[in-house]
């Protein structure tokens, strides 16, 4: 239908208004983790970065928010719906993919398998402490020789009385060293695959951190040692027995990352429409290139495209037609998205594109994780190859 | 005790301003926000009430829109939002705007009614004066420091050379400046439970003020002619390369500026 009242002027942050697709507390939930982002993590984020740190005094402040868990409901926990959830990830991981990455662990990793597959008891002696950010929980899946392919897992869970056993290793676990407790998923002799609750100071347990890492700087990375830990009974999740337990926590985590993605991508895209006006090349701005608009405008097309896709999720998520396989070609897609966004604004600040004074480089190295952590871009491909085809070609 | 708190939606301190020439009134019709310093109240609000007990009330006088604004506010921990929205109240001046807002609060008897010092679009830091004196309360204005015992109210009020300490009999009236808190983020909860707290909007009628007192027509001001801010004086940029702190001190030391 032609119409003839005039359209609202244009965003260049926000090109195809999807702003107003959000309501009036999506928006206020999105502006307030925004806020927080810009007052408490952009001002010291460079600095953790360089110096390999994340500071643990940040989940106090996360839960003040109420971000810890706050996609599950019940036990005290806010119950927000999965839009709220990933635009608060779009906005963390803005200002940093650590940051998102410790609120996805202790959300959707830590915090997730005790409400999906917890019993009663544990649901309310861990929960609440955990939203509080008293508690601070990390997630042992992968293994040094088990990533892509978990049902390798050498972990292992042996009964011992009322006891369990456990022996093994898990590697690059976020908020490892830093974390209170453990969800470690071992297998048994039956081939059953458990989820245990390993508390930090169970004896046999550790947590060393990874260093030397050139992504993910401000997050903690770790091993998770288990030997001859002895753990209850009452420790181990009742409610599940294999693999699709972990995997579900994954498919939390990972739908976060669609958004948190797009939220890297806004942030290098911003700083480079920013740069490109000021800095003059031969007499003008690069702006008015040829060359560095087409990178501009290739960069907005990603990251709105990516946004609408991660909003389309994020509603069907909340209608409960959420698949597995969606989340995978969101994943897939924007994550290529933001990698291409990121490296693309790389250019367009020259050599300032690769110091942390600006937060593009960060964002290019920190995007080299998210490519390949909760599941590779290649096993999201084959996921979504498997559902086009029906034919598994993972092995 | 009772707490009303009279807090404005402005516009967005990072949009550009515009004044309607037709009307010489600013245009309201973008990104808008609370009023920064009327976070600080609502802030100090919220802390007399965890510490005491009570009630927080919002107050405001403003287009319907502005209850976006009021959600913040009730978002951080205020418990409802009156707001006064009435076609015939805009372009209120000062003393229009004084007898609305006067009128809204007589309503509420509040026993402490929080003001934050200036609003950043009007910028007149006198409203709280015109509605404390419609309400014939004490005043304290640019306190930076507040205490109430539940009889009297004592604030710090900040003065050129130090503070001055004044108490006052409840209700008063006191007006905060920035210095006062820092602000909280609104918590998701709060933020979730917001839209479900008590928001009421109210005619002129509702309050009883005549239509003719009220907008233009109860302006005891007009405004005759808007200008552009003269631009900026010759203006310097020095990028650091080690030396900037000394080019800034030469420069303020040739100015005889220090």
């Amino acid at each position: 239908m032609a119409t003839t009242t005039q359209a609202p002027a244009l965003d260049p942050l926000d090109y195809l208004a999807i702003d107003s697709l959000l309501d009036d507390e999506e928006r206020a939930i999105r502006d307030t983790v925004r806020q927080f982002v810009r007052e408490y993590v952009l001002p010291e984020v460079a600095d953790w970065f360089e110096r390999g740190v994340f500071p643990r005094e940040i989940f106090a402040e996360l839960a003040k928010l109420g971000l810890l868990g706050m996609h599950l409901d019940g036990y005290g926990l806010p119950g927000a719906s999965a839009v709220a959830y990933g635009l608060t990830c779009m906005e963390l991981e803005a200002g940093d993919a650590g940051v998102r990455s410790a609120v996805s662990v202790q959300g959707s990793l830590a915090m997730f398998p005790i409400w999906k597959f917890g019993s009663e008891e544990q649901k309310e002696r861990w929960l609440p402490p955990m939203h509080a950010g008293e508690i601070i929980g990390c997630f042992g899946l992968t293994e040094p020789d088990a990533g892509s392919d978990p049902a390798s897992m050498r972990t292992h869970a042996r009964r011992d009385g009322s006891d369990w056993i456990l022996n093994g290793a898990k590697m690059w676990i976020t908020n490892g060293t830093i974390a209170d407790m453990a969800i470690v998923w071992a297998r048994t002799d039956e081939g059953r695959i458990h989820g245990f609750i390993v508390e930090k100071d169970m004896p046999g347990f550790s947590a060393p951190e990874i260093h030397k890492k050139l992504s993910l700087r401000a997050s903690v990375t770790s091993e998770l040692v288990l030997q001859d830990v002895r753990v209850p009974e009452e420790n181990r999740l009742p409610e599940v027995s294999t693999l699709r337990g972990p995997l579900s926590c994954l498919n939390e985590a990972r739908f976060g990352i669609v958004f948190g993605a797009v939220g890297s991508g806004r942030a290098c895209f911003e700083a480079a429409l920013e740069y490109a006006k000021e800095r003059i090349v031969f007499g003008k701005p690069i702006a008015a290139y040829q060359l560095t608009q087409q990178k501009l405008a290739e960069m907005a097309l990603e990251l709105n495209r990516g946004f609408l896709v991660a909003l389309h999720l994020g509603r069907m998520k909340d209608a409960g037609t959420l698949r597995p396989e969606h989340v995978s070609l969101g994943k897939m897609g924007n994550v290529r998205g933001a990698i291409e966004v990121a490296r693309t604004a790389r250019t367009i600040l020259g050599a300032n594109g690769v110091t942390l004074e600006y937060p593009v480089i960060r964002h290019v190295n920190n995007l080299e994780s998210v490519l390949t952590y909760e599941g590779t871009h290649e096993v999201h491909t084959l996921v979504v190859g498997q559902a086009l085809t029906g034919q598994n070609a993972f092995r | 005790m009772k707490i009303a708190v009279c807090v404005k939606q402005v516009p967005d301190a990072t949009a550009a301003k515009r004044i309607d020439p037709e009307t010489k009134r600013l245009d309201r019709s973008g990104e808008a926000a609370l009023n920064a310093t009327d976070l600080n109240a609502v802030e100090e609000a919220i802390r007399l009430k965890e510490a005491q007990g009570g009630e927080v009330v919002l107050v405001s006088l403003g287009p319907e829109r502005a209850l976006e604004s009021l959600r913040k506010a009730l978002a951080m921990g205020a418990d409802r939002a009156v707001l006064v929205a009435d076609e015939a109240a805009a372009g209120s001046d000062l003393v229009a705007t004084s007898r609305i807002l006067a009128a809204a609060l007589e309503r509420e008897q509040a026993d402490l009614v929080l003001f934050g010092q200036a609003s950043s679009d009007g910028d007149g830091a006198v409203l709280w004066a015109a509605v404390a004196d419609r309400l014939r309360r004490p005043l304290i204005s640019q306190v930076a420091a507040l205490t109430t015992d539940g009889s009297t109210v004592t604030g710090k009020r900040q003065t050129e050379h130090g503070y001055d300490t004044i108490s006052a009999p409840l209700p008063a009236v006191v007006a905060v400046s920035d210095a006062i808190n820092e602000p909280r983020y609104p918590s998701l909860k709060g933020i979730m439970g917001a839209k479900s707290k008590p928001q009421e909007t109210l005619s002129l009628a509702d309050l009883g003020v005549d239509a003719a007192e009220a907008g233009e027509a109860g302006s005891r001001t007009t405004v005759l002619a808007l200008g552009p801010p003269p631009a900026r004086g010759e203006s310097l940029k020095i990028e650091d390369d080690g030396s900037a702190a000394q080019k800034i001190l030469d420069y303020l030391v040739e100015r005889r500026l220090l």
